[in-house]
């Protein structure tokens, strides 16, 4: 499903650069649930970010679903994130002044589905994150973690091939992030790919595979035994 | 094509709508800046209005022509004679200048501007007598207070009928009493008052104090002949009085031997000049007032374009979120640009609106009053669809500013922007 090659990136500050990834050589096949570790500045959200289109590399290859991905126009890199991936962040990013509902209905209006449709596939997605209810809420009128399940909802509105979390429980508490990790690991379950950057090595151990970054490079990438979330919500 | 695509339109009228306060704030110096466009072009078009108002029932396009003295000598005449026209002299000019429309010949009593003592009763006035044709009232419309002006069965019978100023009146009936069927006198005849009229309070040629009669009374009762004093003349809309005047004096110099270069022989009034003067003026204030409006216009337009960066500055989060989501940048812009756009016409027509009603109770307040040229206080539909068209073309531009602003930031820098 994702594929990259010799992947290299740096950032430049003034006259100093500063190289974040220096090599990341990785294959992701379908269906898998993948834990990226690793310390705090070792390039996670980077890798993640141009995995998911927002940033470019400096160099090397990266393959999404048998698609070069190389040279984007911008107008080219949205159409794929639409296509191909959805997006949950640590801070959530909702549209603040739209429902819950029309949050996640955003993506489905940029693929140019249908209203009727779209709202219909939003509930649909909402009701599978148990958030059905509260479809007519503003953002500001839900916790932490109906905020972040709405957002999964969002990601998974425009049926990607590949979910990119970048800490999605980062901002919770551990109750919380238990229910969320179950969501991802439901949705794992239906058969989608799913890329979780997390600190934490409970949260890690509930994907089936765990990769660390160190200094820009992987420095191990293992098979786990998933530990299933629901136990503990 | 997008622009009935109606998903745009809700999601453009949802942002819009969700942020209130911000969209109100927005709109408002476009909205003033309608309001006083459509005051001032209203304003300016009252007083066009007003002065057209005024002038109803003038032909603007027309000029007077009289007989004075030569100022030289020519084919042995002296200088100092006194140029006196018959009144074949309209027949042969109307034949030989097609561009005159109406040609009404006058001649008056005594000598010109002269008065002469009218009787009635004992109450005597020193007034203006006018011998006249009926077409006189297609160049110089007369008000009249009561009864009729002369007309042709007057002219045909040589009718004893007069039609007297409101002075004259005045100064030959007490107040209040009726004159019309009353006979004045004047040198030794009487004539049969039909109309009295009222001062014209714009330009007023013949003056308040004056007696007409018909022109063919006026040969028979005082022994005219053929003479005539002078002419009043229509000229066709298209033509510029001066040149038919160089034309009838051209005419004229030939037929009474007058020096070629002689200024002074003919005296002509031209009245289009004071009509272009006033057309001037008020063109040129409806001119200053669109100039003055389209830049408070500006002003306002620019003014949303700055909310709108501001605005693009607070929504860099939400904008990046959209991006991700799938957004193109073609997308965010014509989301932005429509926003500018939506945001202008509303608060156009909005702005609009107020005017409007301030105008109509500015019309109500004055535009009935006689003395203050301001009627009618409105701008026109096509002032209105050219200031339109101007600010949504203007708001187009300007929402580029904010929406090129938006874009131009990556969607990772947006996101990461807390
Ligand atoms: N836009 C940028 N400009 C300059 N330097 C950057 C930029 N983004 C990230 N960096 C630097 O690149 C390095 C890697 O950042 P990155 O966000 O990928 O780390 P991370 O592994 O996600 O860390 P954390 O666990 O704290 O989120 C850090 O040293 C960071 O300071
Ligand atoms: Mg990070």
């Amino acid at each position: 499903m994702i594929e990259i090659k010799d992947l290299h990136k740096s950032y430049k500050m003034g006259s100093n650069s500063l190289h974040v990834l220096k090599g990341i050589n990785f294959k992701v096949e379908e269906g898998e649930l993948v834990a990226i570790m690793g310390s705090s500045g070792s390039g996670k959200s980077t890798l993640l970010n141009i995995l998911g289109m927002l940033d470019g590399a400096d160099s090397g290859e990266y393959t999404l679903d048998g698609v070069p991905i190389k040279n984007l126009s911008e107008t080219k890199a949205a159409q794929y994130r639409n296509k191909f991936l959805g997006f949950i962040f640590q801070s959530f990013n909702l549209i603040n002044y739209k429902s819950a509902l029309e949050n996640v209905a955003l993506p489905l209006y940029y693929q140019k589905v249908p209203r009727k449709e779209r709202q219909e596939k939003a509930m649909k997605y909402l009701e599978r994150v148990g958030l059905k209810p509260w479809a007519d809420h503003l953002p500001s009128e839900l916790s932490g973690g109906q905020k972040q399940r709405v957002a999964i909802a969002r990601a998974m509105a425009a049926e990607p091939k590949v979910l990119l979390a970048d800490e999605p429980t980062g901002a919770l508490d551990s109750t919380t992030s238990y229910e969320v990790m179950d969501l991802i690991q439901k949705i794992n379950d239906d058969g989608n790919t799913i890329l979780v950057v997390t600190h934490e090595e409970d949260i890690a151990h509930m994907c089936k595979r765990i990769v660390h970054l160190k200094d820009g490079v992987i420095v191990e990438d293992k098979k786990v035994e998933q530990v299933r979330a629901e136990q503990y919500v | 094509m997008w622009l009935f695509d109606k998903d745009l339109w809700i999601e453009i009228f949802h942002t819009l709508g969700k942020n209130m306060l911000r969209t109100f704030l927005t709109m408002l110096g476009v909205i003033f800046a309608m309001i006083i466009l459509v005051l001032l072009l209203g304003s300016a078009n009252g007083m066009s209005n007003g002065f057209n108002k005024l002038f109803a029932g003038t032909a603007s396009n027309s000029l007077f022509v009289w007989g004075q003295s030569t100022s030289e000598p020519y084919k042995g005449f002296e200088r100092g004679r006194r140029i006196r026209y018959k009144l074949e002299d309209a027949d042969i000019l109307k034949k030989q200048i097609p561009e005159i429309e109406v040609l009404a010949p006058r001649i008056e009593l005594g000598n010109h501007r002269g008065v002469v003592t009218v009787y009635r009763n004992g109450q005597t006035s020193g007034s203006a007598v006018y011998g006249d044709f009926p077409e006189i009232d297609n160049i110089t419309k007369k008000k009249l207070v009561e009864g009729r002006f002369l007309n042709q069965t007057d002219i045909e019978g040589s009718k004893k009928v007069c039609v007297i100023g409101e002075e004259t009146y005045k100064l030959l009936f007490d107040k209040g009493e009726k004159a019309i069927g009353e006979d004045i006198r004047i040198n030794g005849i009487y004539f049969s008052v039909v109309g009295i009229y009222k001062p014209n309070n714009n330009i007023n040629i013949d003056g308040e104090n004056a007696v007409f009669i018909p022109f063919t009374t006026f040969q028979k009762a005082f022994n005219s002949g053929d003479r005539m004093g002078w002419m009043a003349i229509a000229v066709e809309e298209r033509t510029p009085v001066p040149v038919v005047e160089k034309q009838i004096k051209d005419i004229l110099k030939l037929k009474y031997d007058i020096h070629p270069d002689d200024e002074r022989a003919i005296g002509s009034f031209d009245l289009s000049e004071i009509f272009n003067n006033i057309t001037a003026f008020t063109t040129v204030l409806k001119g200053f007032s669109f100039f003055v409006g389209i830049f408070t216009l500006l002003a306002g337009v620019i003014a949303i374009s700055n909310i709108l960066l501001i605005t693009v500055k607070e929504r860099t989060q939400e904008i990046g979120v959209r991006r991700a989501l799938g957004a193109t940048p073609k997308i965010v812009k014509r989301q932005i640009v429509l926003e500018a756009i939506v945001l202008t016409a509303f608060a156009g027509l909005v702005g609009f609106a107020i005017a409007v009603g301030i105008l109509s109770i500015l019309d109500a307040m004055f535009g009935s009053g006689d003395d203050f040229p301001f009627v009618k206080p409105m701008i026109s539909v096509s002032q209105f669809i050219v200031s339109f068209v101007l600010m949504v073309g203007l708001s187009v531009l300007i929402g580029l500013l904010p929406a090129n602003r938006a874009v131009r930031i990556k969607p990772i820098d947006a996101l990461r922007e807390e």
